[in-house]
C-alpha cells in the first residue's frame, strides 16, 4: 500500500456562479460585461490547464495531539480531533498546473480585470479537482468496506504550514505533478492543495 | 573507453529504478535516500551491482536529491563521496565482462525558479554547481541530469555541468501524458536547447511506460543530432491485492525498447518500478541490434519555454516593435524602467501573429545590461514566442542568453574580427541561431557578390568554434533605396545567393528600404513581397503594418502552404469585423445617466472604445478637459459605487482598465503632463510572497487617480524597497502580503524604511492583513481594498500640496 500513485481527470464541470463569488461579485449577480469577461476567460484557459493529483496511503497512529502517518510525525489538536477514529490516512497533492500562472501573469500586465476573473477561475478549479478526487477516493475505499473523513489542509486549525514540508517530500510533489514549495511555505503552481484525508472501518 | 566514442557504436545499457528497491528494503516515508549512501552502504552497493551484473554499463548514483537545498555542504561531500564509492565498488564487484561506468546522478531540486517560484536562475545554477563540483572530486565518469521536469531548471544545471566539469553530460526530462514537461516544453524545444548547450546525449526518463513516451521519443529522434536516451517506467502503478504492482513486467518492457532502439534510440534504461530483471530482459532482446548511425541534422531551430520553430518551411515574421530607435513613448518606458510597457508590445505583436520577438532596449543613459536582463525573463514569463535578442554590447547579450529559457536569435554578428570574437563564444557556450551581417571592416560591399564573400568568411569562422552552419542566418542587409536606386536590388540578388550558393537561411530589416520616402507602407510591402520570392526566410518587420501583413497572408497562399487559404481567409475576414464593429459603436445611442460616450464606455470597463472615443474627442477638445470633465468623474462614479458595494471588484477593474486606456491616448498626444498628476508612490509584493494580484489592482487605480507609481514587483527584498523610496524620496509606500509566513517580512520592510527613509507613509494590505495585524507591525495605514489605499494616498498627497 505504500506507494505513490498520480492521477489525472478530465476537466470538472464549471460553476460560474463559484467563479463570480470568488472573485467578489455577489449573488452571481454579474453585468453583461463581466458575463462577457467571465466566459471569455473560460474560453482562453481551454486546454491549458490539467488536473493532476499524486496521493498515497498511509497508516496513523494517533496519541494525544501526536500524529504519526508511517515515518512523518505531526503536532495538532484540530487535527487528531478530526482523524479521531481513523486508522489510515490518504495523503495528496492536487494541481490545475503552471499555464494557468503564466495567463494570470500575462494579463496582470495588461489587464488586472482578467487577471482576477482568471485567478478566481483557478480558485474554483483547485476546489473542483480535490472535490473530483475525493469523490473518487471515496468510490474505491468503499469497496473495500472503509469510509472517508473530510479534507484537512496545512494551515487548517493549529496545524502549521511547516507541515507542507514533510508532505512535500513524503508525496515527491515535484516529481510526480510537477508541485514545489518555497521558504515561506507558498506552493508553486499557485492553485494547488495538499491535504489529508482520514479513513476509517466500515460498520458492517 | 570514453564513454562519448564508446555510444557513437554500441547501444548503452543504463540502471533501472532505485526508489522502489529502497522502499522494500525498508526505506520510510519522509526518510531521505541520500542518507543511505553513509547510513546503509551495503544496500545501496547491492542494488548497484544487481544492475551491473545485469549488464547495465552505466549506473547513476543513488544522488538524486544531494544538493545544498537539502544538506549542509559536509553532509553533502560525505553524501556524494560515499555514493560515488558504493557505485564504484559495486563496479569492480560484479563479474560483469562489459565497460562500466559511474554516472553522477542529479535530479531537481524540487523548487520552482523566478518568476513562478522563489528560486533564482543564478542560485539554482549556484546549487548544481557544488553537487558536480564534488562529482568531479571524487572521481564520476559522467554527469547524468535526470527526471526534469522544467526546462528552465535542466538549463541552469546544465550549465552548471559544463561550467565546472569537463565530463560527458547526459540530460534527461520527465514527460506527462500530454508529451510535454510540467511547464511545458515540447521534446524539440528541449532538442533545440539542450543540444545548442553542448549536451552529448539527451532524452526522456520516468513519468510513463515505454509505449507511452514513444511520440516523445519520436521527436527527439526526428530532431536530435546527439544518441538519444530512454530510461521509462514499468508503465503506472496500481495496486493489487493490497501490492504495488507496475503493470508492464520485464518482457513487455524490453520488448518495446527494442523496437525503440531499433527506430534509433541507443541508450536505454529503466526508471520507476524497474529491476535488475528489466535490465537483463532489455539487454537480451537488444544484444543483436546494431545500434543506428546518428546523423547530423540539418534543420535550423530556435525555441521557447513551450515549442521549437524550425525555420525554411514558411516564411518567419519577427516583430521590431520592442526597440526605443524613434519612438518617444517607449524611450520614456525605459527611462521610468515601465516593464509592463515592453510587455504590452510584446503581447500586442503577439496577438498580431509574429513568430518571434526582437527585444532591443539599448538607449544611451539606461543601464542596457540589467535592462535587457529584466526585460527577456519577464518577456519570457508570459509570451511563449522564442525571442531575439538584440543588442551591440556582448556584456548584455551574456547576461540576457544565460537567462534565456530555450534557444534564442542572437542579433547580431558581422564580419568584423572584433565581432566575431565577441559573439561566438557566446553562441558556443549557450546555443542560440546567430544573425549574421554582411559587412566588415570595409563597410557593407554595394554588390551581392561581395557580400556573399563575407558570408562566406563568416561561415569558416563560425565553424573554428564549432559553430555549425545551420546556427547561421545571414542578414545581407536592406539600405535605403531613396538614396541608391539599385539598393533593393543588390539585397535580393544576395538574399538568392546566399541560400542557393551556401545553402542558408536569410533574415532582413525590412523597413530600411523606405527611409526617407512618403506613405512608406506601400514600399515595405512590396519590398516583403519580392524578397520572399528570392528565398528570404524570416524578416523583422512591424506586425501593426497593414500591407505587411497582407504581402504575407497572401504570400502564404500564392505559394501553397495555407491549407485552402484558410488562414488568408481568416486574416480577411477580421479586417472586415473591424469595419463593422467601428460603426456599430458610433451608432449605438447613449442611455440617460451616461452624460457622455466616453463616460459610459469607462463605466462599463469597454477598453478599447474608451480609447477610441478619446482619440475622436482630441481632434476638437483640450486634453486636460477630457481628463477633468470625462475620465475624472466617471472613476469616481465607478469609485463610489464600489464603496457603496453596487460595483464589485471586477467591474471596478474593468472601468479602471478603460480609463487607462483613455490616459493612454492622451498622454501619446501630449507633451506636457496632464495637470492631474500627484506625487510618487513605490508599491511591492514583500520578500516571500509572490502574490501580486491585490498589488497590481491598488496600482491600476492609484495610477488612475495620477499618482506616478513605481512598481517594485513581487518577493521584493526590504534594501530593494528602501532604496527606490530614498531615491525618490517618495513619500508613500504600499507593501502587500498575501501569505502569514510573509508578514515578518513586511515588519522587517517596514523597519529598515523607518530608519532609511523616514519620512515616508506607509500603507499596507493583503489578504492575512487587518488593522491589528497593521498597528503591530508599524503601518502608518492599513487599507482594506484598492479605494481604501486611494482615499489614503490622497489626504498625503493634499498634505504635501497644501505645505
Amino acid at each position: 500500500m505504500d506507494q505513490i500513485y498520480t492521477k489525472s481527470y478530465p476537466s470538472p464541470i464549471v460553476d460560474e456562479r463559484e467563479i463570480l463569488r470568488y472573485a467578489g461579485v455577489r449573488r452571481g449577480d454579474a453585468s453583461d460585461e463581466l458575463s462577457a469577461l467571465l466566459s471569455s476567460c473560460i474560453a482562453e484557459c481551454e486546454g491549458k490547464l490539467t488536473y493532476k493529483v499524486c496521493y498515497r496511503r498511509l497508516p496513523l497512529d494517533v496519541c494525544g495531539n501526536k500524529i504519526s502517518l508511517g515515518g512523518l510525525v505531526f503536532f495538532s489538536d484540530s487535527l487528531s480531533k478530526v482523524l479521531g477514529g481513523c486508522e489510515q490516512v490518504i495523503i495528496f497533492g492536487a494541481t490545475v498546473g503552471l499555464g494557468l500562472d503564466r495567463l494570470i501573469t500575462r494579463y496582470s500586465a495588461i489587464s488586472p480585470a482578467r487577471a482576477l476573473m482568471l485567478q478566481a477561475y483557478g480558485g474554483e478549479r483547485i476546489e473542483a479537482l480535490c472535490d473530483a478526487f475525493f469523490e473518487d477516493m471515496k468510490n474505491e475505499l468503499s469497496e473495500e468496506g472503509f469510509s472517508v473523513v473530510q479534507r484537512f489542509s496545512p494551515g487548517y486549525g493549529d496545524l502549521t504550514l511547516e507541515t507542507q514540508r514533510d508532505i512535500f517530500s513524503a508525496l515527491e510533489c515535484y516529481k510526480k505533478i510537477g508541485l514545489t514549495l518555497n521558504e515561506s511555505f507558498v506552493m508553486s503552481p499557485s492553485k494547488s492543495v495538499t491535504a489529508i484525508i482520514g479513513i476509517y472501518k466500515t460498520d458492517c | 573507453m570514453k564513454i562519448t566514442e564508446y555510444i557513437k557504436n554500441n547501444i548503452l545499457y543504463l540502471d533501472g529504478g532505485m526508489g522502489t528497491l529502497l522502499q522494500a528494503r525498508g526505506l520510510r516515508a519522509g526518510e531521505l535516500p541520500e542518507i543511505w549512501n553513509m547510513t546503509h552502504s551495503d544496500i545501496i552497493k547491492d542494488i548497484h551491482k544487481g544492475y551491473y551484473d545485469a549488464g547495465s554499463n552505466v549506473v547513476n548514483t543513488n544522488t538524486f536529491g544531494a544538493n545544498t537545498l537539502k544538506f549542509s555542504p559536509e553532509e553533502l561531500d560525505n553524501i556524494v563521496k560515499a555514493a560515488i564509492n558504493n557505485a564504484r565498488n559495486a563496479a569492480e564487484e560484479s563479474l560483469g565482462a562489459q565497460p562500466k561506468w559511474v554516472a553522477l546522478d542529479i535530479g531537481p531540486t524540487g523548487r520552482m525558479l523566478k518568476p513562478y517560484g522563489d528560486l533564482d536562475f543564478e542560485d539554482a545554477v549556484a546549487v548544481f554547481a557544488e553537487t558536480v563540483k564534488l562529482g568531479v572530486k571524487y572521481g564520476a565518469d559522467l554527469i547524468m541530469i535526470e527526471t526534469m521536469n522544467d526546462s528552465y531548471e535542466t538549463k541552469a544545471a546544465l550549465l552548471a555541468a559544463k561550467e565546472n566539469s569537463e565530463l560527458p553530460v547526459f540530460v534527461s526530462n520527465a514527460y506527462g501524458e500530454d508529451g510535454k514537461l510540467m511547464t511545458g516544453a515540447s521534446p524539440a524545444a528541449m532538442v533545440a536547447m539542450l543540444e545548442g548547450m553542448g549536451a552529448d546525449a539527451i532524452g526522456a526518463n520516468c513519468s510513463l511506460g515505454p509505449r507511452a513516451l514513444r511520440g516523445v521519443i519520436e521527436e527527439y529522434l526526428r530532431y536530435a543530432s546527439v544518441p538519444v536516451l530512454l530510461k521509462p517506467n514499468a508503465g503506472l502503478p496500481k495496486a493489487v491485492d493490497g501490492k504495488t504492482v507496475y503493470d508492464v513486467g520485464a518482457e513487455e518492457f524490453s520488448e518495446e525498447i527494442q523496437a525503440l532502439v531499433g527506430s534509433g534510440v541507443s541508450i536505454v534504461g529503466g526508471c520507476c518500478g524497474t529491476t535488475p530483471e528489466y535490465i537483463s530482459a532489455t539487454v537480451r532482446a537488444t544484444a543483436d541490434i546494431k545500434p543506428l548511425k546518428r546523423e547530423k541534422k540539418k534543420g535550423t531551430l530556435i525555441s521557447s519555454y513551450t515549442h521549437a520553430l524550425e525555420f525554411g518551411n514558411e516564411p518567419i515574421l519577427i516583430g521590431e516593435r520592442i526597440n526605443p530607435t524613434g519612438k518617444k513613448r517607449f524611450k520614456e518606458a525605459l527611462k521610468a524602467h515601465d516593464i509592463d510597457y515592453i510587455l504590452q508590445e510584446g503581447i500586442a505583436q503577439q496577438e498580431k501573429g509574429v513568430h518571434v520577438l526582437d527585444v532591443n532596449v539599448g538607449l544611451p543613459d539606461i543601464d542596457e545590461i540589467e535592462m535587457l536582463k529584466q526585460a527577456v525573463c519577464q518577456l519570457q514569463a508570459i509570451i511563449d514566442l522564442p525571442l531575439q535578442i538584440d543588442t551591440s554590447d556582448p556584456v548584455a547579450m551574456e547576461a540576457a542568453l544565460r537567462r534565456y529559457n530555450g534557444k534564442a536569435m542572437i542579433n547580431s554578428v558581422n564580419g568584423k574580427k572584433e565581432s566575431m570574437e565577441a559573439v561566438f563564444p557566446l553562441a558556443k557556450k549557450y546555443g542560440g541561431l546567430v544573425v549574421a551581417l554582411t559587412l566588415d571592416e570595409r563597410g557593407i560591399p554595394e554588390t551581392a557578390e561581395e557580400r556573399l564573400e563575407i558570408a562566406k568568411n563568416i561561415l569558416s569562422v563560425a565553424e573554428s568554434y564549432g559553430i555549425e552552419k545551420k546556427d547561421l542566418i545571414f542578414d545581407p542587409l536592406a539600405l535605403t533605396v531613396s538614396a541608391d536606386k539599385k539598393a533593393a536590388l543588390e539585397t535580393m540578388r544576395a538574399v538568392k545567393l546566399i541560400k542557393d550558393s551556401l545553402g542558408c537561411h536569410t533574415s532582413l530589416g525590412i523597413s530600411n528600404v523606405s527611409f526617407g520616402l512618403p506613405a512608406r507602407d506601400a514600399v515595405n510591402g512590396t519590398f516583403f513581397a519580392l524578397t520572399l520570392a528570392q528565398g528570404l526566410s524570416a524578416a523583422i518587420m512591424n506586425p501593426y503594418s497593414y500591407e505587411m501583413m497582407k504581402v504575407y497572408y497572401s504570400y502564404r497562399a500564392l505559394s501553397g502552404i495555407d491549407d485552402n487559404c484558410a488562414d488568408y481567409i481568416s486574416f480577411a475576414s477580421s479586417l472586415q469585423e473591424n469595419v463593422t464593429k467601428v460603426e456599430e459603436k458610433i451608432s449605438a445611442p447613449l442611455e440617460a445617466e451616461y452624460s457622455s460616450e466616453l463616460q459610459r464606455a469607462i463605466i462599463k470597463g469597454l477598453k478599447e472604445k474608451a480609447a477610441e472615443l478619446t482619440s475622436v474627442l482630441l481632434d476638437n477638445i483640450d486634453p486636460l478637459e477630457i481628463v477633468q470633465r470625462e475620465i475624472i468623474p466617471a472613476l469616481d462614479m465607478v469609485g463610489v459605487g464600489f464603496e457603496n458595494k453596487t460595483v464589485y471588484l471586477p467591474g471596478l477593474l474593468m472601468s479602471a482598465e478603460a480609463a487607462k486606456a483613455a490616459f493612454e491616448v492622451i498622454k501619446s498626444k501630449m507633451t506636457t503632463d496632464t495637470g492631474a498628476d500627484k506625487c510618487s508612490f513605490v508599491i511591492a509584493t514583500v520578500k516571500g510572497d509572490i502574490h501580486d494580484i491585490g498589488k497590481n489592482i491598488v496600482k491600476l487605480i492609484l495610477e488612475n487617480y495620477g499618482f506616478a507609481v513605481s512598481d517594485l514587483g513581487r518577493d521584493v527584498p526590504p534594501e530593494d524597497i528602501v532604496a527606490e523610496t530614498v531615491r525618490l524620496h517618495a513619500p508613500i509606500v504600499g507593501l502587500s502580503a498575501l501569505m502569514t509566513t510573509t508578514v515578518p517580512a513586511m515588519e522587517e520592510t517596514i523597519r529598515l524604511l523607518r530608519s532609511k527613509a523616514p519620512w515616508c507613509k506607509i500603507v499596507v494590505g493583503g489578504a492575512v492583513l487587518n488593522q491589528e495585524y497593521s498597528d503591530a507591525i508599524g503601518a502608518d495605514k492599513y487599507a482594506k481594498d484598492a479605494m481604501a489605499a486611494v482615499r489614503y494616498a490622497d489626504q498625503i498627497n493634499r498634505e504635501i500640496k497644501e505645505k
